[in-house]
Formats: structure tokens, sequence, C-alpha cells
């Protein structure tokens, strides 16, 4: 069984939300990557999804358009990213790494090769952000055959094509945008997200994880026991910025997600 | 013989094109793809588009023999299509309008566009005022600073210019800005991209919106010579106007059809906006094509002395054509731009935009090969008034 499938099933076991918090690789310093995903883990992260910085993140908000940007100026590539993983994986042998990323950085090293190295490093799955499925039936297929789980997107304005061609193509888990726009937007109407998610997780059987606007304990409060994960991204990227040093950073970091730990778990106890 | 029929309902030209882009941002381009369809067929669509294309932007333009440029040259007789004396100055405008009465036909009020040197930017400023609708034009800061009298005109004409301060601060951040502004304004907004880049159905859509001027070339070449041209020269940044002088063109095997990109301070300095002659394909702006991008796949910073031309994509069908030999694409210098620049202005009296001097220095080294009798049609897609600074600047001159 896979990382992810574990995971899951896991948590499925004990009605758990699942807490994924999103990092840009090489921000908010580069020597502190591994250091940081171990802190995420050991503050209640169930697995990681970490950002592969892009020139042009066409579809992130300002905070992670910003995080890449540093990233890039600090010479971070994809080989470098799979490097860090690599490095996580000699201690931490179970949680989850899912990759966020645009086509082009993967393209040159090209799909297969991509699929094969990272599935060596370490890595579980990957979120193209600009690899449509209508496109994707070729570079799917090649995920999967190096065991890495292709993770799409569906968003509130996808139609029943959509969510049939992501659950041909898709696995692992189905990330849910809950709003229209770009990360780091505010979500007003969680109650639709939830009842769409719930859906979905019927029609497509799959683990369903909700990301995009949530911010803190109380927004994810909200989605305890009603979604399989939550992803927090931009409000965790933009409170690392502050961090004075490596250290601080991990303890940002663990103090961020300890609340929300604890509502995602308080609220399977209610 | 076969009749050329591309893009594929996809919008793949070959292994180019198509639609990469985020989820959120499919619901608006199946609306616009269905819409597009639709006003396509729609003969109360087509007569409109044409009346304005007449009453507003002034077509028909002339297909200009220059005869003097000819007989000192000595080789191929040059016509060059004057979109320069389109309103606005330029061939944006075609596409400009027939997209914001797409826009106004899917009852969307507010038109958003990116712009590198301005010229599209006006005239998607100029199409909303006409239309009554509003507009925000993305555009880069460090553009801001060097177009700064296109900056006021889409200010004059009511538009709202937004400074973008991300990545490089030019076209391609623009373009980022404006599709993202797109996918959280899809409701009430309408995204006017400004070349036959961008997702499907742009690259199909904007290229069609151009096609007028391959079309008025083509006839107005048989009518001026009794036959087609020997070739057809046109700049290629995103490439919109030489994709609507090529188009027309495409089945007419006979015809040369060649495009011009910006070689800048030279091709091997790493300085320039050549991705068809220097770059590789990949992924960027919702589309497969050739890019300028560094061993990471990062997107590299583009050099022209024509901010139009300096964009490190092109549209997906000139790399289909590229590939397929259809069409040849070559490069050409700052410094020959410059002088192509010099001598149409001062031998046919046109002062032409510097992203059409680079189609102007390559056709006059082009027809020097060929003979009196053969012919060259070069798309003057735009007006040199823009330019006069930069020009005027690197003469040591402060107007």
């Amino acid at each position: 069984m896979s990382r992810l499938a574990a995971m899951f099933s896991r948590l499925q076991e004990s009605h758990r939300t699942a807490l994924i918090p999103f990092l840009t690789a090489g921000d908010p310093s580069t020597t502190g990557v591994v250091a940081l995903l171990h802190s995420l883990v050991r503050a209640g992260a169930d697995a990681i999804e970490l950002g592969v910085p892009f020139s042009d993140p066409m579809a992130d908000g300002p905070v992670i358009q910003g995080s890449s940007e540093r990233a890039l100026a600090r010479g971070v590539s994809l080989r470098q990213v799979l490097a860090w993983v690599r490095d996580f994986r000699r201690q931490d042998q179970d949680t989850p790494i899912i990759l966020m990323g645009y086509l082009n950085p993967i393209e040159i090293l090209g799909m297969r090769h991509f699929a094969e190295e990272a599935a060596d490093a370490g890595v579980d799955a990957v979120i193209v952000v600009d690899l449509t499925p209508e496109e994707a039936e070729t570079d799917t297929a090649l995920l999967r055959q190096a065991g890495i789980d292709p993770i799409f997107l569906l968003a509130p304005t996808s139609g029943p094509q959509r969510v049939a061609a992501v659950k041909r193509l898709g696995s692992g888990f189905v990330y849910y945008v809950s709003l229209r726009g770009i990360t780091g937007a505010q979500q007003q109407d969680w109650d639709e997200v939830v009842a769409r998610v719930a859906e979905l997780r019927r029609e497509l059987a799959m683990p369903m994880a909700i990301g995009f606007g949530i911010r803190d304990a109380a927004t994810a409060k909200r989605l305890a026991g009603k979604a399989d994960a939550v992803v927090i991204g931009s409000a965790l990227v933009q409170l690392l910025q502050q961090a004075k040093d490596d250290e601080d950073a991990q303890r940002l970091a663990s103090e961020f997600l300890a609340p929300i730990r604890a509502v995602l778990d308080e609220e399977l106890g209610a | 013989m076969a009749v050329y029929q591309q893009p594929d309902e996809r919008g793949h030209f070959g292994d180019y094109g198509g639609r990469f882009v985020a989820e959120t941002l499919i619901p608006a381009l199946d609306e616009l793809q269905q819409a597009y369809k639709a006003a396509q067929r729609d003969p109360a669509f087509q007569a409109e588009l044409h009346s304005e294309l007449r009453q507003f932007v002034g077509r028909p333009n002339p297909l200009y023999h220059a005869q003097r440029l000819s007989s000192e040259i000595g080789g191929a007789q040059i016509y060059l299509k004057r979109e320069d004396l389109n309103h606005t100055g330029a061939h944006k405008i075609n596409n400009a309008v027939g997209q914001a009465l797409l826009a106004r036909r899917m009852g969307k009020r507010r038109l958003i566009a990116e712009t590198g040197a301005g010229q599209h930017g006006v005239a998607t400023a100029t199409v909303a005022t006409r239309y009554g609708m509003d507009c925000v034009v993305f555009m880069g800061e460090d553009d801001i600073q060097r177009q700064s009298s296109n900056v006021y005109r889409m200010r004059l004409l009511g538009a709202q210019v937004e400074a973008v301060r991300s990545g490089s601060r030019t076209l391609k951040d623009a373009l980022n800005e404006a599709l993202r502004d797109w996918v959280s304004n899809v409701e009430d907004t309408f995204y006017v991209i400004g070349t036959v880049a961008g997702p499907h159905p742009y690259p199909e859509m904007v290229r069609n919106f151009h096609r007028v001027i391959g079309d008025e070339a083509r006839a107005q070449c048989l009518e001026l010579t009794g036959r087609l041209p020997d070739a057809c020269v046109a700049c290629v940044g995103g490439g919109s106007n030489a994709m609507g002088l090529f188009y027309p063109f495409i089945d007419d095997q006979a015809v040369r059809l060649i495009g011009v990109e910006a070689a800048g301070l030279g091709l091997g300095t790493g300085k320039h906006a050549a991705p068809l002659t220097a770059g590789r394909p990949g992924v960027l702006h919702g589309n497969r094509t050739y890019l300028m991008t560094d061993e990471n796949g990062q997107i590299e910073a583009t050099h022209s002395i024509s901010a139009g031309l300096d964009y490190p994509g092109v549209g997906p069908e000139h790399a289909y054509l590229k590939d397929t030999g259809r069409a040849e694409y070559v490069a050409v210098t700052d410094a020959e731009a410059l002088a192509a620049f010099h001598r149409l202005s001062r031998v046919e009296g046109i002062i032409p935009a510097l992203e059409t001097s680079h189609a102007l220095a390559y056709a006059f080294q082009l027809a020097a090969q060929m003979r009196v009798e053969q012919s060259i049609v070069v798309s003057l897609s735009g007006r040199g008034d823009k330019d006069i600074h930069t020009v005027a600047a690197l003469e040591g001159i402060h107007l």
C-alpha cells in the first residue's frame, strides 16, 4: 500500500481529517528545509505539500508568488527539491510528500525521468497545476507506472465530464479548490463546499482534500470530519516570512499548526 | 491538395497549443469557446464586425507599393500592408474590436487586458470606451516606465492601468496577473488577450480576428500585380500580425511565409526574444509552444529594443508552422531593426514601429536577393510615433 493510501485508511478508521500544510521549497530559507518538514510532522501534519517554485505561477496569489520568487532567487530547482525529499526520507518513512508545481520545470527533465527520480527520492504524489485532465493522458500513465499518484484539482464550477475525467486519470486523492480564484483568497460559503465534497467523494470513490481559503483553526473547524484532508498554504507561507532564522521558522510553524490540529481532533471527539 | 485545417477541436496545432491552465479557469474558457463558435456562425455578428472594421477602424487599409525603396534595393518589389493606418495605429485593434463585440454579446461589462508596449492596451481601452465598458489594463512596472505615453493614452481613454510588480515586471507577468484577475472575476469580466497565444480558443480566435490582414493583402496583391506575392514577411513577438497575414496564404504553397523574431543584442548573447529561432518547446500561459527557458524550466528574461516583441513565448500555430516547414523563422538584431526604421522613414515617408522594423530589415535583405519581377508583402503592423522617444534617446537626443 502506498504511503498516501495507508495514511487515509489509518485516518478513516479513527474518522480524523488529515492536516496537510503547504510550503514552498526553499522559502523561508534553503538551509532549514528538511528540519522544517520534520517539525511540521511533529506539530501534527499528516502529509506535506511541497511547492516547486516556478517563474510564472499563474494560479497563485501574491503570497505564494512571493515565496516562489524568493526561492528562485535562492537558486532552488526541481532537482534540489527532490534532493531535499530524499534527505527527509532518511528519517521519515511514513509521512506522504506531495509535490505541487507547474508543468514546464517537469517537462525540461522529461516526465518519465522526473517520475522515476521523484519516486526514487520518496515523493508520493504530484499536483501539476496547469496540467488539465484532457492534456494528461500520457503523463498520468508515466506517473502511475513509477508509483506516483497524479492528483487533480476540481472546482465548484467543474462539470460532470471533468469529474469523470478526474475519476479516470487521478489517484491518491482529489484536491477540491474551495473557491473561484487564486490561492490565498477568502471563502464565504463553507456549507456549500462541504455538501459538494460529500457528493464528489461518493462519485469518485477517492479521498477529498479541501484547499484554497483555509487560513486558521476557525476555518479548519468547519471542515473537520467533513473532508478527508485540509490543505493550508498561503497563511503558513505568509507567517514564515517573519521567521528570524531556521529555528524560529520551525517554532512559528509548530505554533501555527497546533491549534488547527487541536480543532480537527476536537471535532472528532464531539 | 490538402487544405489546411488547424487547430483540432481541443485547440491543438500538431503537438502545440491546447489548454494548460488551472482547473478554475476551465469554465471561463468553455463559456468563451461556446460563445465564440456561436458568434462565428451568426451572420449578424459577422456583419457588425465588418461594419465596425470599416467605420471605426478604417479598413480596408491599402497595400502600398514602396516603389522608391524597391528601386533603391534593386530586387523584388516591396508591398506594405498598411496596418499602421488603422485607428490607434496598429493591427491590434482588429482583434480588440472582435473580442469586445464578443464580450458584449456574452453580457460582460468589464474588459481586462495585458500589454507590453501598450498598443494592445490602447486598443482595448479604445474599444471598451466605444462599447461603454469598464477597462483594466495590466502592465509590468518596468514597461510602464518605458512606455509612459501609451500609459497616458490609456488613462485618457478612461482605462485603469494596473502596475504589475511580480516576476520580471514585463509582459509575461502582466499576462499572469490578467489571468489571475479573470479567474477571480469571471462572471462579469472578459479577458481580451492581445496575441495568438494563451489557452484554447485564444490562438485560433485571435488569428481569425486578424486574418482580415491576409485576406485583404491577398486580394489587393492579385489586383495590383495579377498574381500572388513570392513571400510574406511579418515580425513575430507573440505573432498576431504574422498569423493574420500568413493564414490566408497557407494553402498557397508557392508563397514563402517568413516570421522575423527579435535577436536583440544578438542570438549568441542570450539577450534576445527569439524562442522559435533559439528556444525549445515547453508550456507557458496555457499552451505548449516554443519558449525561452533555462535548464531548470524557468522562463528566461528577454531583451528586445521593441517592447512589443519582448516576450519569451510565441503563438502555438507558429510553432507548428515552423516544425512542418510551412513557415520560416529568422531573427533580426536591435541594430538591424533600427537601421530599417530610419531607412523606411527616409525613403518612403513612413515611420514604422520598432516591432515592424524587424520585418522590414529582413524584407530588405531578402528583396536584394530576388528578381525585380518578384514581390514581397510586408505587414507594416504599426506606426512608429510611440517609439520616437526610444530612438531619439539612442541618438543622445532627449525630447
